[in-house]
């Protein structure tokens, strides 16, 4: 404490810009420090990609990844309520029972009871705000640890899933229906991917440099102009060419958009808002959190309700694609692909640390490795095995990084 | 013990408790306890463990509600029921474990359940002023950016009493600020002590160490298994008559060991 420069003169050194250099290495000291965050996901993307496209040449191809970008979408969603929830320290293991509620919701009442597709949407994503408002109550209430709560939600959801369905047990969706176009045949024009793309990098670069403006002007740390610079060049690149690449085939799907879109929502809701602070500050202490006057019960049911919610939403998206809903809607492997893509993602089982890209970065490590075994004719049996293995050394990381920060005395 | 009231800079005090008792079942924390707080004061409250400090505390923080006594504000009588009272009252109060959140940086935590801007948070507006709140306590911080997990723990409780003022709080409340700190961090965060003095609010300050008491506090207020036990100015008064009124005898352990050297010395 004694040998630590003063503010006064840390205000002399912060005040002017940094330089690029000094960006890096502040990176550099991040990730030797431990504070990893989504860097070994990014690295590890990147090689899964190499690996796949040397093995495989229609890995990388445009239909290929247009493919990958819309098996994506639906688990997707799901996994960004699965971090909201890992964020407070906590576990929601009924989304995949709670998106195949929501498939069967929509099938019935859309098919069967011919209502408006709204509606249907509508009341699906309502019974997962009911579910996720239950949930919440039964954990602030009675101290219920959630993996008991959405354990049993597990089972009780399920059987509500076939109940819904009763004896029609499948139910197929109209491919001319609005909703089933959505998530099957809707793609960006070619021009307004374009379009986007540059809103995106120029709305990124207006924001930043607004931002650093106003530091500057308050004497506080700005980054370099040249970095801002950067950043929203090699961002608008990277759209781009993904948006002309995947323009080659089919080009960007609405429901890649949607999902993206939910993503930076949920980013924004996290970073910038009270609400958000409140989600971190209770994942890394509750009792400080309840101590600083944090509603800490509204917190805990309202990031239950947004993840059941988002869980019913990735339920309908999935319906859609599939084109029916059936008992096994939201069975099988999506409950663990889901918490997984938000643990590859670099979000912390232990709470406090993570954040919605996790979801985005996530769920694509998934689905590249799913793709790319399928293309070489691998049994699923290995693509279980591997996204396991993926799975754990994504917790190895998470486990070692934090081991890492105790060492540095940033645990 | 002294009937008269003991004070040093105001006739009024800001907060004043009287006759307060607190009862977990049947043990009796605190019995008819009373105690004030003036304005510009460090007021100590000393005693052995067990003696109700922790207790008084936490019906200052508004953690446990009183079982019976009365609180007076400026002289009206008030409840404190909940900790959003006692914030409200303008008492803020650092606790022994700090109640900081590791994982978010010193600005977030300053600012935790008072964030500044309407929908979204206004960083830059929060920043600014956490730089303001630490230059006014000369406190010492590396970087207000960095998580709290890496600061050293004479640099938390800085960030613990810095956040205490956040709110403008009229009296901070200081549970054993010095416990788990070495040598050079004590002496900073008396001397952030000192200041807060200085800034015209009432420290009420709980602690062990008798060396602390001395060295920062006005008045020192003793409680001894739930009562109070004795009021000083710390001027007018030896360790040995604290020590008494905390064991309450002159006869105890420490006065015996010391008569004890004293003969051992006569003798040689």
């Amino acid at each position: 404490m004694s040998t630590t420069p003063t503010p006064a003169s840390s205000d002399a050194d912060f005040s002017a810009p940094r330089r690029l250099g000094e960006s890096c290495q502040a990176l550099r000291h991040r990730i030797s420090d431990g504070d990893l965050g989504s860097t070994p996901v990014v690295a590890g993307l990147i090689v899964i990609w190499i690996t796949f496209q040397v093995l495989n040449p229609t890995f990388l191809t445009a239909p290929n990844l247009v493919n990958l970008a819309l098996q994506s979408a639906a688990v997707g969603t799901i996994a960004i309520g699965v971090v909201l929830v890992l964020l407070l320290g906590q576990i929601d293991l009924s989304v995949g029972s709670m998106s195949g509620l929501a498939s069967a919701i929509l099938a019935v009442t859309f098919v069967q009871w011919q209502w408006p597709v709204m509606l249907s949407i509508i009341a699906a994503l309502a019974a997962g705000a009911a579910i996720g408002a239950a949930y919440g109550l039964l954990f602030t209430r009675f101290g219920v640890p959630t993996f008991i709560i959405t354990l049993a939600g597990l089972l009780g959801v399920l059987g509500v899933q076939l109940w819904v369905l009763g004896d029609a047990g499948s139910i197929n969706i109209p491919f001319d229906s609005w909703i089933v176009r959505f998530a099957q045949q809707m793609f960006l024009p070619d021009a307004l991917s374009y379009v986007l793309s540059m809103t995106a990098a120029a709305g990124y670069f207006v924001v930043t440099y607004r931002a650093n403006r106003r530091r500057g002007e308050a004497g506080l740390g700005s980054k370099p102009m040249t970095e801002t610079a950067l950043r929203s060049t090699g961002l608008l690149a990277v759209l781009i060419f993904g948006s002309w690449y995947l323009n080659k085939d089919r080009g960007v799907a609405l429901m890649f958009v949607l999902f993206v879109t939910l993503v930076l929502c949920t980013n924004y809701m996290l970073k910038r808002t009270k609400w958000g602070r409140s989600v971190y500050a209770v994942g890394g202490n509750v009792d400080a959190a309840r101590r600083a006057g944090i509603r800490v019960n509204r917190v805990y049911i309202s990031v239950f309700v947004a993840a059941t919610t988002l869980a019913a939403l990735g339920g309908v998206l999935a319906a859609a694609r599939l084109a029916a809903a059936n008992q096994s809607s939201g069975g099988g492997d999506t409950n663990l692909t889901a918490i997984a893509a938000a643990v590859i993602g670099g979000t912390s089982l232990f709470g406090g640390r993570g954040s919605a890209w996790s979801a985005l970065v996530g769920i694509v490590v998934i689905m590249s490795i799913s793709s790319g075994l399928t293309l070489l004719s691998l049994d699923s049996s290995v693509r279980y095995m591997v996204t396991g293995a993926v799975v754990l050394l994504a917790v190895i990381i998470d486990a070692i990084s934090r081991r890492s920060r105790a060492s540095h005395g940033l645990a | 013990m002294n009937t008269e009231p003991l004070h040093v800079v105001e006739e009024q005090p800001v907060v004043s408790l009287r006759g307060v008792s607190k009862t977990f079942g049947a043990v009796k924390a605190l019995q008819n306890v009373n105690f004030d707080v003036y304005a510009g004061e460090v007021v100590a409250v000393v005693g052995d463990n067990g003696a109700g400090k922790t207790t008084l505390v936490k019906i200052l923080a508004g953690v446990h509600a009183a079982t019976s006594g009365e609180v007076f504000y400026e002289g009206e009588a008030v409840r404190i029921d909940d900790p959003a009272d006692s914030q409200a009252l303008g008492i803020a109060t650092v606790f022994q474990d700090l109640a900081l959140c590791d994982n978010l940086d010193v600005v977030a935590n300053l600012f935790l359940g008072r964030e500044v801007g309407a929908l979204a948070m206004d960083e830059v507006e929060m920043e600014q002023r956490s730089w303001a709140l630490l230059r006014q306590l000369s406190a010492k911080l590396p970087a207000v950016r960095t998580p709290i997990a890496s600061l050293s723990g004479g640099q938390r409780q800085t960030v613990a009493i810095a956040r205490s003022l956040v709110g403008n709080p009229s009296i901070v409340v200081l549970d054993e600020p010095t416990a788990a700190l070495g040598v050079a961090q004590t002496a900073e965060v008396l001397n952030l002590i000192e200041r807060l003095r200085e800034t015209g609010l009432g420290v009420v300050l709980i602690s062990h160490n008798m060396a602390d008491v001395q060295a920062v506090a006005d008045r020192v207020v003793v409680l001894r298994l739930g009562r109070n036990n004795g009021e000083f100015l710390v001027p007018d008064v030896s360790y040995e008559e604290i020590i008494a009124a905390i064991t309450g005898a002159t006869d105890n352990a420490v006065s015996r060991r010391a008569l004890a050297a004293a003969r051992e010395e006569s003798h040689e």
